[in-house]
């Protein structure tokens, strides 16, 4: 195995902006229906438009992608996306929380308030995931999850449609893994097997 | 974001909220973790407290520190005709259905933060010739938002979006009609807001107060966690009339919620709720 992958591993945060579509499309047309890790997505979108982004991102998708409602309870295995104009948290106690609150790096849903609360509430069994973006969300919550001692992998910049968000991590933190999104693809794979195992 | 600050602890926070309790008998404990972890850090990085014993020092000492204290974790994020999907039913459906069997009709904005929600429930009843009819109460537990929402003025950069929210609501006029720019800034016309009383309440010590047709308490309960959100939802249903509407956020439920049984959905998209038992 490439990857230090282990059956340790909770939960999985992916955050993503501009040039990032194609990237979780593969991740998600990918990853197993039985996948059994719960999947945070956290991908900067309009604000304004409620409706549309799940069911693009659902077309190609092994699992079902759904936007959590407020207090949600997190399952085996579930995708939750963050809503439009909601940031998207992890509470103690298994649950999701959304909030109206501040933009953060101009961006509401912010990358940085899920890996954050998500690397409070998994530790070192979080991998943080950031795909191609165009600014630094996503930075300073990779560095909470590093802190944390979980994992961290960035899309490689070479790879990445725009790198400022994958280069701001790398910037920010130390970084696990630099993969392409094949490569994260097939991590993930190979987490699922351990997972499983 | 900054990071100058320390992770604060569980036990800080609630360290905070029993002193906060008992100086000031304001209740913080059942606040959603993470977002009242953050308002809190960011309370210490606006005022640059090294930790949040500095910050209970403050409290302690400084009763007048207390209501800039509220305002500033307060989540005061709003817009005009924010979900202009709603505001579509409300006028096309909820409204109307109130107004098939009464002659008036009390509205409640529990935690009505700036206003904005006010003046567009007013649009919409005063473009559905209903506004004489009605009697609307807009609460907030923070003073200083609820004088800028009886201000009911705003900067022009924010009416962009509100314009743009009008637009998709598909209403009749330009929003343009509600205000007069003054300054750079939109004031609404006061007579558009004469039906409309605010008042300071606290939705989770505060009393009932009266009896409404229709409540609007969108995106304010996820601040709550599920305990105090059954609280706050059994004073709701309480302060509808039987057969009452209740309108929470697109992204909230009632399906986990200890009252579910006693309300109908009306607009399971739009998160409208009729109560149908007392």
């Amino acid at each position: 195995m490439r990857y230090q992958v282990s059956n340790k591993y909770k939960a999985v945060v992916i955050g993503g902006s501009a040039g990032s579509f194609q990237g979780i499309t593969q991740i998600l047309a990918n990853i197993p229906k039985d996948f059994p890790l719960p999947m945070f997505l956290c991908l900067h979108r309009l604000k304004h438009v409620r409706n549309g982004f799940v069911e693009a991102l659902s077309i190609k998708s092994n699992k079902i992608v759904a936007e959590p409602f407020d207090k949600e309870s997190v399952k085996k295995g579930g995708v939750y996306l963050a809503p439009a104009n909601y940031h998207l948290c992890l509470e103690l106690g298994n649950t999701l929380s959304l909030s109206t609150e501040e933009l953060v790096n101009n961006s509401r849903p912010a990358i940085d308030l899920t890996f954050e609360s998500a690397s409070y509430v998994y530790r070192d069994k979080l991998i943080g995931i950031l795909l191609s973006g165009a600014n630094k969300d996503g930075a300073y919550g990779m560095m909470k999850i590093k802190e944390k001692g979980g994992m961290t992998i960035i899309q490689d910049p070479q790879e990445s449609m725009i790198n400022a968000m994958p280069n701001a991590a790398l910037a920010a933190t130390k970084i696990d893994h630099i993969l392409t999104v094949n490569e994260i693809v097939n991590f993930l794979l190979e987490l699922d097997k351990a997972c499983r195992g | 974001m900054d990071d100058n600050t320390p992770d604060i602890e569980i036990t800080e926070l609630r360290k905070l909220t029993q002193v906060i309790k008992d100086k000031y008998d304001y209740e913080f404990k059942d606040y959603a973790m993470s977002s009242f972890k953050r308002r809190i850090k960011r309370v210490l990085d606006l005022y640059k407290f090294k930790n949040v014993d500095k910050l209970i020092n403050v409290l302690e000492n400084n009763p007048d520190y207390f209501e800039e204290f509220v305002s500033e974790i307060t989540v005061n994020v709003t817009e005009m005709f924010r979900d202009p999907t709603f505001w579509k039913v409300l006028k096309e459906q909820i409204i109307p259905n109130i107004l098939l069997n009464h002659n008036k009709i009390t509205v409640w904005h529990a935690g009505c933060s700036s206003g904005e929600e006010v003046v567009t429930m007013c649009a919409v009843l005063d473009e559905l010739g209903a506004l004489d009819k009605a009697k609307i109460i807009a609460t907030d537990i923070d003073t200083a938002i609820i004088n800028k929402a009886k201000n009911a003025t705003y900067s022009m950069k924010n009416m962009e979006v509100n314009n743009k929210n009008y637009a998709r609501y598909q209403g009749t006029r330009s929003l343009e009609y509600y205000f007069k720019e003054t300054n750079g800034e939109a004031v609404v016309h006061k007579s558009l807001l004469e039906n409309v009383s605010y008042r300071k309440h606290d939705l989770v010590q505060g009393a009932i107060f009266s009896k409404f047709d229709l409540i609007l308490c969108r995106n304010v309960m996820i601040y709550f966690n599920q305990t105090l959100q059954n609280a706050v939802l059994n004073k709701l249903h309480e302060s509808l009339f039987k057969y009452g509407y209740l309108a929470i956020g697109s992204k909230e439920s009632l399906i986990w919620c200890e009252i579910a049984n006693k309300f109908i959905v009306v607009n399971n998209e739009e998160k409208v709720y009729k109560k149908v038992k007392d």
